[in-house]
C-alpha cells in the first residue's frame, strides 16, 4: 500500500501510510491505542474504506470494484478481538458456513476440513458445542481456524489476545505460532512483545496515523531508532 | 409493592425456622391489622364473586332446551343457546348441508399448524409438501365445484374458517413483507429505506378499518374495467400488509441488536449480503424479538374480527347476525362468551407455544 489515508469524520486516523509486505512475511504492528493501526489492518479487507492512497493485495487493486474486493477477500483470514463466531451456530457448523456457502464444497467435504483445522487447533472434542459454551481461549482458536478453512493466503490479526484472560492469551499465541512456523503470511496487530520478538520478522509501531519505525524484532526491541518507539517500549516493558 | 415492603421488613427479623403453609399464609395475609383487614375484604368479595358466577354458570344454567322459553324461566347462563346456534356461529352462512367440509377443513388446518411447529417437522423436504397439500386440500373444501362438492363463493364463506383463513393468511404474507421491510428500514440503499419508511410509517399512522375501506371500496376503482380481485384476498393482504408494518419495526429492533461484529466476520469470510442476512443475521435478530413478535401475532388473529365492517363474516360478525333472531337474542352474552373462548384458546395456544420455543433458544436447541 502507498500513500493510504483515512478519515474518520474530521479526525484523519491514517496519514500516508505506505507499506510492503512479502509474501511469507510475518509482520507485528503495534503502538499506542488510537495510533490507527487497527484501522490499517481494516482497510487492507475493506471493512474500512480508505480514502487516498492505494493498496494491493496480490496485485490486485483495492478499489470500488465489487469483484475486486470479493478476490482480495478470498485470499485473506480475519481474527477480530471480539472472536465474532456465530453464537446461533455450533463450533463445527461456525466452521463450514464460509465453505459451504462462499466455496460451495460439499457438506461432507467441509465438515471433514473443519475438524482437520479443529485438530490444528487442539479442540476438535468441541466441534458440536455453541461458541458460547467454550471458554474465550478456545473461542478464539475456533475463530483462528474458521479462517483458515477459507484457505486464506495471508492472514489479519486484530489485536486476537487483548480481550483474553492471561491463562487463555498463551494457548492463543501457540496456536499463531504454529500457524507461522508453517510459512503463512501474517500481519498482526497486538501487545504481545514476546510473540513479536519470537515469531515476527518485522515490527512496525505506529503512533498518530503513521509508521514511526519499521525493523527487525532484533533491531526494534534492542536499539530502537525513534523517540518515540523508546518511550512505547518503555510503557509497556517495564512491568 | 406491599409484598416487597414485607419481605423487607422481615429481613431485619431473626431468621425464620418454621416454614409451611400456616407460615406462609400468615407472612403475606395476616402481618398486620391493615393487611388483616383489606385480606378479609378482598377474600368475601372474591368467594362472593366466585359464588355468583358458579351459580350463574353452572348451578341454575340450562344446558339443553327445547325452546327459547325453558331459558326464560331459569335464573341461570343459557348455554343452549350455543348447541342451538352453534352451527351458524362457527361456520356462518356457509350452506347448511356442507358444514362437513369446514370440520375437515378446520383438522386438517389445525394437524398442518401443529407439525409445522414440531421441531422435528422442520425440514424443507417435510414442510413444503405438506403445505401445498393442505392449501390445495382447502382450497378444494371451500370452493368445491370439483368432486362432485357444490362451488360456494367466498361471499358465503364465513365463521371460524373464515377468521382461520383470514388470520393465517396475514402472517404468511405478512412475515415475509416485514422482514423485507425491516431490512429496507436498513438498507444502505437510500430508495430502499426511503420508500421502506414511507410504507411503513404512512400505514402505521391508519386505522386497520381505513385500509380495509379502501381495499374494497376504493382499491377497485383504479384496476382496469373488467378485471377484478377476489375481495377475500383484497381483505387477506390487507390485513397481511397492516400486520407487516408493525412487525418490521419490532424486527428492526431485533436487527439492531446484532453487534457490527457479526457482518464484519461474514464479510471477511466473503459472503455476500442475501448470505449474511439470510443465514448469519435474522436468525439472531428474530431469536431476539421472538416474544414481541408473539404480541403482533395474536394481535393480528383478533383484527380479523375488523372485517365486519366490509361485510365478510368472520366468527365474531356471524355471532352478532346469528344474535339478531328474536327468539335468542336477550342469551347474546352466553354467544359471545363462547366466542370469546375460542379466541382464548387459539390465543393462549399461540402464547404457551411462544413461551416453548423462548426456552428451546434459551437452550440452544434451535
Amino acid at each position: 500500500m502507498s500513500g493510504v489515508s483515512k478519515w474518520y469524520g474530521t479526525f484523519k486516523v491514517l496519514n500516508e501510510v505506505s507499506l510492503e509486505i512479502q509474501r511469507g512475511e510475518r509482520v507485528v504492528v503495534c503502538g499506542p491505542s488510537g495510533s490507527g493501526k487497527s484501522t490499517l489492518i481494516r482497510c487492507i479487507n475493506r471493512l474500512e474504506e480508505h480514502q487516498k492512497g492505494d493498496i494491493y493485495v496480490k496485485g490486485i487493486e483495492l478499489n470500488d470494484s465489487v469483484k475486486n474486493i470479493a478476490a482480495i477477500r478470498s485470499s485473506l483470514g480475519m481474527v477480530f478481538q471480539s472472536f465474532n463466531l456465530f453464537p446461533h451456530l455450533t463450533v463445527l457448523e461456525n466452521l463450514t458456513i464460509g465453505p459451504t456457502l462462499v466455496r460451495h464444497m460439499k457438506r461432507k467435504d467441509a465438515e471433514e476440513r473443519a475438524m482437520h483445522f479443529l485438530r490444528k487447533v487442539r479442540i476438535p472434542e468441541q466441534a458440536h458445542k455453541y461458541p458460547l459454551q467454550l471458554s474465550g481461549g478456545q473461542q478464539q482458536r475456533v475463530a483462528i481456524a474458521r479462517s483458515l478453512c477459507m484457505e486464506p493466503e495471508i492472514m489479519l490479526f486484530d489485536e486476537p489476545t487483548s480481550a483474553l484472560d492471561p491463562e487463555m492469551i498463551k494457548e492463543v499465541l501457540d496456536t499463531m505460532i504454529e500457524l507461522a512456523e508453517s510459512g503463512m503470511t501474517m500481519i498482526v496487530v497486538t501487545h504481545e512483545m514476546g510473540f513479536a520478538r519470537t515469531v515476527a520478522d518485522n515490527v512496525i509501531l505506529m503512533a498518530d496515523g503513521n509508521i514511526v519505525e519499521r525493523a527487525e524484532p532484533g533491531e526494534f526491541f534492542s536499539h530502537p531508532k525513534h523517540e518515540r518507539t523508546r518511550t512505547f517500549l518503555d510503557q509497556i516493558l517495564k512491568h | 409493592m406491599a409484598r416487597s415492603e414485607i419481605l423487607e421488613h422481615h429481613a431485619e427479623l431473626p431468621p425464620v425456622l418454621a416454614s409451611g403453609p400456616w407460615r406462609w399464609m400468615h407472612r403475606h395475609f395476616f402481618s398486620s391489622v391493615g393487611q388483616t383487614f383489606l385480606t378479609i375484604v378482598v377474600a368475601a368479595i372474591t368467594i362472593r364473586t366466585l359464588w355468583f358466577l358458579l351459580q350463574w354458570a353452572v348451578l341454575d344454567a340450562v344446558w339443553v332446551a327445547s325452546g327459547p322459553q325453558a331459558c326464560r324461566d331459569a335464573a341461570g347462563a343459557c348455554w343452549a343457546v350455543i348447541v342451538e346456534k352453534h352451527r351458524p356461529i362457527l361456520f356462518g352462512m356457509y350452506p347448511y348441508d356442507q358444514h362437513w367440509r369446514l370440520v375437515l377443513m378446520i383438522v386438517i388446518y389445525l394437524t398442518t399448524v401443529i407439525a409445522s411447529l414440531t421441531p422435528a417437522c422442520w425440514k424443507r423436504s417435510i414442510l413444503i409438501p405438506m403445505w401445498i397439500a393442505a392449501v390445495t386440500a382447502i382450497t378444494v373444501l371451500m370452493f368445491g365445484g370439483v368432486f362432485g362438492l357444490p362451488y360456494v363463493p367466498t361471499s358465503e364463506w364465513g365463521g371460524l374458517p373464515l377468521t382461520i383463513i383470514l388470520f393465517t393468511g396475514s402472517v404468511l404474507f405478512g412475515m415475509p413483507i416485514a422482514v423485507l421491510l425491516a431490512l429496507g428500514r436498513r438498507s444502505p440503499l437510500p430508495v430502499a429505506r426511503g420508500l421502506s419508511v414511507v410504507f411503513i410509517e404512512s400505514l402505521r399512522g391508519v386505522p386497520l378499518i381505513t385500509i380495509l375501506f379502501v381495499a374494497v371500496n376504493i382499491f377497485p376503482l383504479f384496476l382496469p374495467a373488467g378485471m377484478e380481485v377476489n375481495k377475500l384476498l383484497r381483505i387477506t393482504l390487507s390485513i397481511a400488509v397492516f400486520f407487516a408494518c408493525y412487525q418490521a419495526e419490532v424486527i428492526r429492533g431485533g436487527l439492531q441488536a446484532i453487534p457490527r461484529g457479526q457482518y464484519e466476520a461474514a464479510a471477511s469470510l466473503n459472503m455476500t449480503y442475501w448470505q449474511t442476512t439470510l443465514r448469519i443475521i435474522l436468525p439472531q435478530a428474530l431469536r431476539i424479538c421472538l416474544p414481541a413478535m408473539t404480541n403482533h401475532i395474536i394481535a393480528a388473529m383478533k383484527n380479523t374480527s375488523f372485517v365486519i365492517i366490509i361485510g365478510l363474516f368472520d366468527i365474531l360478525t356471524a355471532t352478532t347476525a346469528v344474535m339478531q333472531d328474536p327468539l335468542w337474542r336477550q342469551f347474546y352474552i352466553e354467544a359471545y362468551l363462547f366466542v370469546a373462548l375460542i379466541y382464548l384458546v387459539f390465543g393462549l395456544a399461540l402464547s404457551m407455544y411462544a413461551r416453548r420455543v423462548e426456552s428451546w433458544v434459551a437452550v440452544g436447541r434451535i
